[in-house]
C-alpha cells in the first residue's frame, strides 16, 4: 500500500515565473483553457508516465495486479470495489489484486465527475466504473493477444481465469507472469470489448472485501500521524480563539525554554512551535503567551446567527447588502391558491464538526520551490495549487504522497487546504527539505471550524381534500459552501438546497415556491458527509410524516402514494423492501416504535425503517433495516459496512452533535463536550440491496446512508410521543 | 530521566521527562505507532494499551507511573490473536485508526470474562470511539472471537 517512488518531475524547482503559477491559478476557474484542459494545466511539472498496462493497472514480473487507485482510502472501503472492477474484466486472481494510493497527477487521475483529483460526493465507484472496466479489459486483451502470437492460436478461443491464460483447443496454458514480456509490447486497444455484465463472476459477491483489514487490526497501517523520519520536526500551532483574529504580538521565551523545543515561528494563522517530538511540541506550544488582534474577528454567538436566520426566513429581518433570495423549484401559483393551512414548520441545525478518528495532520518538506507532502490528502489538486501558491512552483510539481487517512468525512477536501497549507508555511520557515509533520490535538482540530454549516429551513404546506400537498412553500437560509469556490460559482449553491430540491414530494406537489438565501458568517463551513442531505432528508422526511398524520394516513403508504404521483420508480422500490423486511404493518416488538424515512442522495435510493424506545429520557434506537438502490452493487460487504457506518455517523449527529459559539468563541473542546455517539449507543442496521438488472451504473454508498437515520428516529418519536422534532440535536445536553 | 519500561515483553529504555504520557513514548520514541491519539484526555480509548492486562488510556497515564507494569500494545497481541482473526473475517475496520485501541479494550475484556454477554461488551467497549460507526461489527466480533458466534457470519444481507 505505500506509494510508489516517482521521480521527482524535470520541471520542479528553478525556471518557473510567477507569471506561469498565475495563469495555471486563473485557469482553474475555466478563464483560460485556449489549447488545453484545465487538468493539462494543473498537471504541469508533473511525471506523465505510466506502465505499459496505463495509469491504473500495474503487473509485477510474478503476475500480481496492482490497482493504482485515484481515490484516497479514509474508510469506505472503496478500494475493494474499485479493484474488482479491474480484476473482473482482466480476470484476474482476486486474492492477488492489490491497491496502493495513485501519485497526485490531475491529468491521470482526475475525477471523472469533478474535474480534478478529489474524492467526494461519494463518486469513487460511480465515476470509475467505465474508466476502470475498460483498463481491465485492455490490460486482459494485451495477455490474450501476447499469448495468441506466442502460441499461434486465434484470439478468440483464448480464455483468461484466475490470472491464467489458456487455450483449450491446444492444451496450452500460461499465467500473467509467464506471458508479462510480451504482452507488455502489445498495443493496448483503443476500445477493449468489455465483459457482458450477466457474466461477471466476482461482482456483487460477498468475496469482494476490503484488503486493509489485517494492517488494521494489528497497527500495521501507516497514517499521516505515524510518519517517522530522520530529521522530522513537530509542530504544533496555537490559533486564535475566534476566527478571523490574527497575531498581534507573542512571548516565546517560556516555549523555548521548553526540553525538545527547537524554534517557534509566526505563520499566518498563528504561532507555531517546532520541536523533536510531540509532546515536547505540545508543551512549547501551551507554554506561549500570545496577543490576538481581534478587530476583523466574528464575535457572534451561533444563538444569534441562528436567530437572524429564522427571522429572516419568517421575513421579519431586512436583508443585508449581498443577501439575495434565489429560487430553487418554482412552479405553479402559490399565491393564488385558496384552501387550508395543513402545516407551517421551521427547523434549526447546528454546526457540526466531522470529528474524525485522527485529527488534521500533515507531513511537509520545502526546499525553494519545492514541496513534497506526505499526508491523507483528500482533494491532491487543491492540495497542489494551494501549496503551488506559497512555494511559487506549478502545481503538479508539488508531489503528494497519499497516506490512508483516520476518517474525514469531508473535512480533508477544503478549497483553501488550511491545514495542509499550514503544514507548508512551518515547512518552508524550517526550510532544507527538513521534514516537518504538523499535529493538530482534538482541541485544535474541534474549533478549527470548516463545519457542516447551521441551517434554518422554514416550510409551508397546503393540502388537497386528501392531504396530499397542493401548495409548498420552503424557505432555507444557510452559509454557502460553494462561495470561495475555484470552480463553479454564481447561481444557486446546490450544495445547500439537494435532496430539497429535486424531492419527489415537490414533484407531486402542484405548486411550489422554494427559496435560498446564504448570509455570510464569519465562521468557516464545509461538506460533512451527505452535504445537503444532512438537513433537507430530515425537513422532507418529518414534515412528510407530519402531513401523513395530518391526513390520517400510514406514512408508508402516504409516500407511496406521493411516490406514484411523482414516478419515483426506485423511492418506491426500496420503500417497500424495507416496510417488508421490517415488517412493517405488524406490531413492532413489544416497547419499541418504528418509524420510516427514504432519500435519494448521490445517485442512491435509501430507506429505512427504525426501532426506537425512549430509555432513561433519551432515545434509544435498536433494528434499523435498510434498503439500498446503488445501481450494481458490487461489494456487498462493504455497502452494508458503510450502510452501518453511515447511519452511526448520522444518529450521532441527529441525537448529540453540536457546536455552538459564544461570542465567536468554540465552546466544544473534545469529546467530553462534542458529544458522539458511542458502542452501546450503536443501533443494528440491516442492509438489503435492491437488484437490479444487470450492467446497471453503480451509484454512491459512502454518504447516502447518513441522512436517512435522523427522519427515521425523529418520525418514531412523532408516532411514540405526537410531538414533531424541530431542532437537532434531539438530546439536549 | 532515563526510564525502563516492560514493552511487549522486552525491557526497554527510553529517555524522558517523567510527566510525559505513555502514549508519545511508545510512539514518538519507540516507534510503536500502532497506539494512536485521538483526544488526549481518556475519551476516546484510542490510546488504549494493557497494563498487567487491565486496559490503561495511555494518553493520561505519565511514564514514571507504570512501575515495573507489563505493558501490552496492538504491536504485543501477535497478529494471530483471535480477536484480530475475527476481526479480519467481519472486515471490521473502515478507516482503521480506532481499531488498536478498540481491540485492546476488547482484549482486556475477554481476559476478564471469556464469554461476554452483550452488556458486558457493551460496558467494556463503550470508552472507545469510532468516528466510522463500526460498532456493530465490533461488538459481532468480539462474539466470534469469544467462540460465541460462527466466523463465517456475514453482516449483510441481500435482496
Ligand atoms: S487518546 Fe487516550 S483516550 Fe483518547
Ligand atoms: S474505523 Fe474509523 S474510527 Fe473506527
Amino acid at each position: 500500500m505505500n506509494a510508489p517512488i516517482f521521480r521527482r518531475a524535470a520541471s520542479a524547482g528553478e525556471g518557473v515565473s510567477r507569471r506561469q503559477l498565475i495563469i495555471t491559478a486563473t485557469a482553474v476557474g475555466g478563464a483560460l483553457m485556449v489549447g488545453c484542459s484545465p487538468t493539462d494545466l494543473l498537471a504541469a511539472g508533473a511525471e506523465g508516465e505510466t506502465g505499459p498496462f496505463g495509469a491504473f493497472v500495474r503487473i509485477a514480473p510474478d503476475g500480481a495486479v496492482t490497482l493504482v487507485c485515484k481515490h484516497i482510502e479514509f474508510g469506505q472501503g472503496s478500494h475493494a470495489g474499485l479493484a474488482a472492477i479491474v480484476a473482473e474484466e482482466l480476470d484476474a486472481d482476486w486474492s492477488k489484486v492489490a491497491w496502493e494510493h495513485a501519485p497526485a497527477n490531475a491529468k491521470l487521475y482526475a475525477n471523472g465527475g469533478l474535474g480534478a483529483q478529489l474524492t467526494g460526493g461519494s463518486t469513487a465507484i460511480n465515476n470509475s466504473w467505465d474508466q476502470l472496466r475498460q483498463a481491465g479489459a485492455a490490460a486482459r486483451a494485451m495477455f490474450v493477444q501476447a499469448a495468441a502470437s506466442r502460441w499461434n492460436v486465434p484470439a478468440g478461443e483464448i480464455t483468461v481465469k484466475d490470472s491464467v491464460v489458456s487455450h483449450a483447443a491446444s492444451g496450452q496454458s500460461a499465467d500473467f507472469a509467464a506471458l508479462l514480456a510480451d504482452a507488455a509490447k502489445v498495443a493496448p486497444p483503443a476500445e477493449p470489448t468489455l465483459k457482458d455484465p450477466t457474466q461477471f463472476t466476482l461482482i456483487g459477491t460477498d468475496r469482494v472485501r476490503r484488503k486493509d483489514s489485517l494492517a488494521k487490526s494489528t497497527g500495521q497501517t501507516r497514517f499521516t500521524m505515524d510518519v517517522q523520519a530522520e530529521n522530522l520536526l513537530v509542530a504544533m500551532v496555537a490559533h486564535p480563539p475566534r476566527f478571523g483574529a490574527k497575531v498581534a504580538s507573542f512571548d516565546a521565551t517560556a516555549a523555548k525554554a521548553m526540553p525538545g523545543v527547537v524554534e517557534v515561528y509566526e505563520i499566518p494563522t498563528g504561532v507555531a512551535v517546532v520541536a523533536n517530538s510531540t509532546w515536547a511540541a505540545k508543551q512549547g506550544r501551551d507554554a506561549l503567551s500570545v496577543n490576538w488582534d481581534e478587530a476583523k474577528a466574528e464575535t457572534r454567538s451561533s444563538a444569534d446567527i441562528a436567530q437572524r436566520f429564522r427571522d429572516l426566513a419568517a421575513g421579519s429581518a431586512a436583508l443585508e447588502k449581498g443577501e439575495e433570495w434565489q429560487g430553487f423549484e418554482t412552479k405553479g401559483e402559490v399565491a393564488a391558491q385558496g384552501g387550508g393551512l395543513a402545516i407551517e414548520v421551521a427547523y434549526d441545525f447546528p454546526y457540526l464538526a466531522h470529528a474524525t478518528m485522527e485529527p488534521m495532520n500533515c507531513v511537509a518538506q520545502v526546499d525553494g520551490n519545492t514541496a513534497k507532502l506526505t499526508f491523507a490528502s483528500q482533494g491532491p489538486t487543491l492540495d497542489q495549487l494551494n501549496v503551488a501558491k506559497i512555494v511559487a512552483n506549478l502545481p503538479g510539481a508539488i508531489e503528494i504522497e497519499t497516506l490512508p487517512a483516520g476518517g474525514s468525512f469531508g473535512r480533508r477536501a477544503n478549497f483553501q487546504s488550511d491545514f495542509v497549507v499550514e503544514c507548508v508555511q512551518i515547512a518552508r520557515k524550517v526550510g532544507g527539505n527538513r521534514p516537518v509533520k504538523l499535529v493538530w490535538t482534538r482541541e485544535d482540530d474541534m474549533a478549527a471550524g470548516y463545519y457542516r454549516p447551521l441551517v434554518h429551513h422554514r416550510v409551508r404546506v397546503t393540502t388537497d381534500a386528501e392531504g396530499y400537498p397542493n401548495t409548498w412553500t420552503h424557505r432555507i437560509v444557510t452559509q454557502s459552501i460553494m462561495k470561495g469556490a475555484p470552480f463553479g460559482g454564481g447561481g444557486v449553491d446546490e450544495t445547500a438546497v439537494e435532496g430539497a430540491k429535486g424531492s419527489p414530494y415537490l414533484k407531486a406537489t402542484p405548486h411550489v415556491d422554494a427559496q435560498l438565501l446564504t448570509p455570510d458568517a464569519g465562521v468557516p463551513v464545509l461538506w460533512w458527509r451527505s452535504v445537503g442531505a444532512t438537513h433537507t432528508a430530515y425537513v422532507m422526511e418529518h414534515t412528510i410524516e407530519q402531513l401523513a398524520r395530518r391526513a390520517g394516513q400510514d406514512p408508508v403508504a402516504y409516500r407511496r402514494a406521493l411516490y406514484e404521483k411523482a414516478a419515483a420508480k426506485r423511492h418506491l422500490a426500496v420503500l417497500d423492501l424495507a416496510a417488508e423486511k421490517a415488517g412493517w404493518g405488524e406490531p413492532a416488538p413489544e416497547g419499541w416504535t418504528r418509524g420510516v424515512a427514504v432519500h435519494e442522495s448521490f445517485g442512491s435510493v435509501v430507506a429505512q425503517v427504525a426501532e426506537v424506545k425512549m430509555e432513561n429520557g433519551e432515545p434509544r434506537v435498536g433494528r434499523v433495516v435498510t434498503a439500498i438502490d446503488c445501481g450494481t452493487a458490487i461489494s456487498p460487504n462493504q455497502i452494508a459496512a458503510q450502510m452501518e457506518g453511515g447511519t452511526c455517523y448520522g444518529l450521532s449527529a441527529a441525537l448529540y452533535g453540536q457546536v455552538t459559539l459564544t461570542e465567536g468563541r468554540v465552546d466544544q473542546t473534545n469529546f467530553d463536550t462534542y458529544r458522539v455517539l458511542r458502542h452501546n449507543e450503536a443501533p443494528k442496521v440491516e442492509t438489503y440491496i435492491a437488484a437490479q438488472p444487470a450492467g446497471t451504473h453503480p451509484t454512491g454508498v459512502g454518504e447516502p446512508g447518513t441522512p436517512v437515520i435522523g427522519p427515521a428516529v425523529a418520525n418514531a418519536l412523532l408516532a411514540l410521543t405526537g410531538e414533531a422534532i424541530t431542532a437537532q440535536p434531539f438530546v439536549k445536553v | 530521566m532515563a526510564i525502563t519500561l516492560d514493552v511487549n515483553g522486552k525491557p526497554l529504555t527510553v529517555e524522558a521527562a517523567e510527566d510525559t504520557p505513555l502514549l508519545w513514548v511508545l510512539r514518538d520514541e519507540l516507534g510503536l505507532t500502532g497506539t494512536k491519539y485521538g483526544c488526549g484526555i481518556a475519551q476516546c480509548g484510542a490510546c488504549t494499551v494493557l497494563a498487567d492486562g487491565a486496559p490503561i488510556r495511555a494518553c493520561l497515564t505519565p511514564v514514571s507511573a507504570l512501575g515495573s507494569a507489563k505493558i501490552t500494545t496492538i504491536e504485543g497481541l501477535g497478529g494471530d490473536h483471535p480477536l484480530q482473526q475475527a476481526w479480519v473475517a467481519l472486515d471490521v475496520p473502515q478507516c482503521g485508526y480506532c481499531q488498536s485501541g478498540q481491540i485492546m479494550s476488547a482484549a482486556a475484556l475477554l481476559e476478564q470474562s471469556p464469554k461476554p454477554t452483550d452488556e458486558e461488551i457493551d460496558g467494556a467497549m463503550a470508552g472507545n470511539i469510532c468516528r466510522c460507526g463500526a460498532y456493530q461489527r465490533i461488538h459481532a466480533a468480539i462474539k466470534v472471537a469469544s467462540g460465541q458466534a460462527p466466523a463465517t457470519a456475514s453482516p449483510q444481507t441481500d435482496a
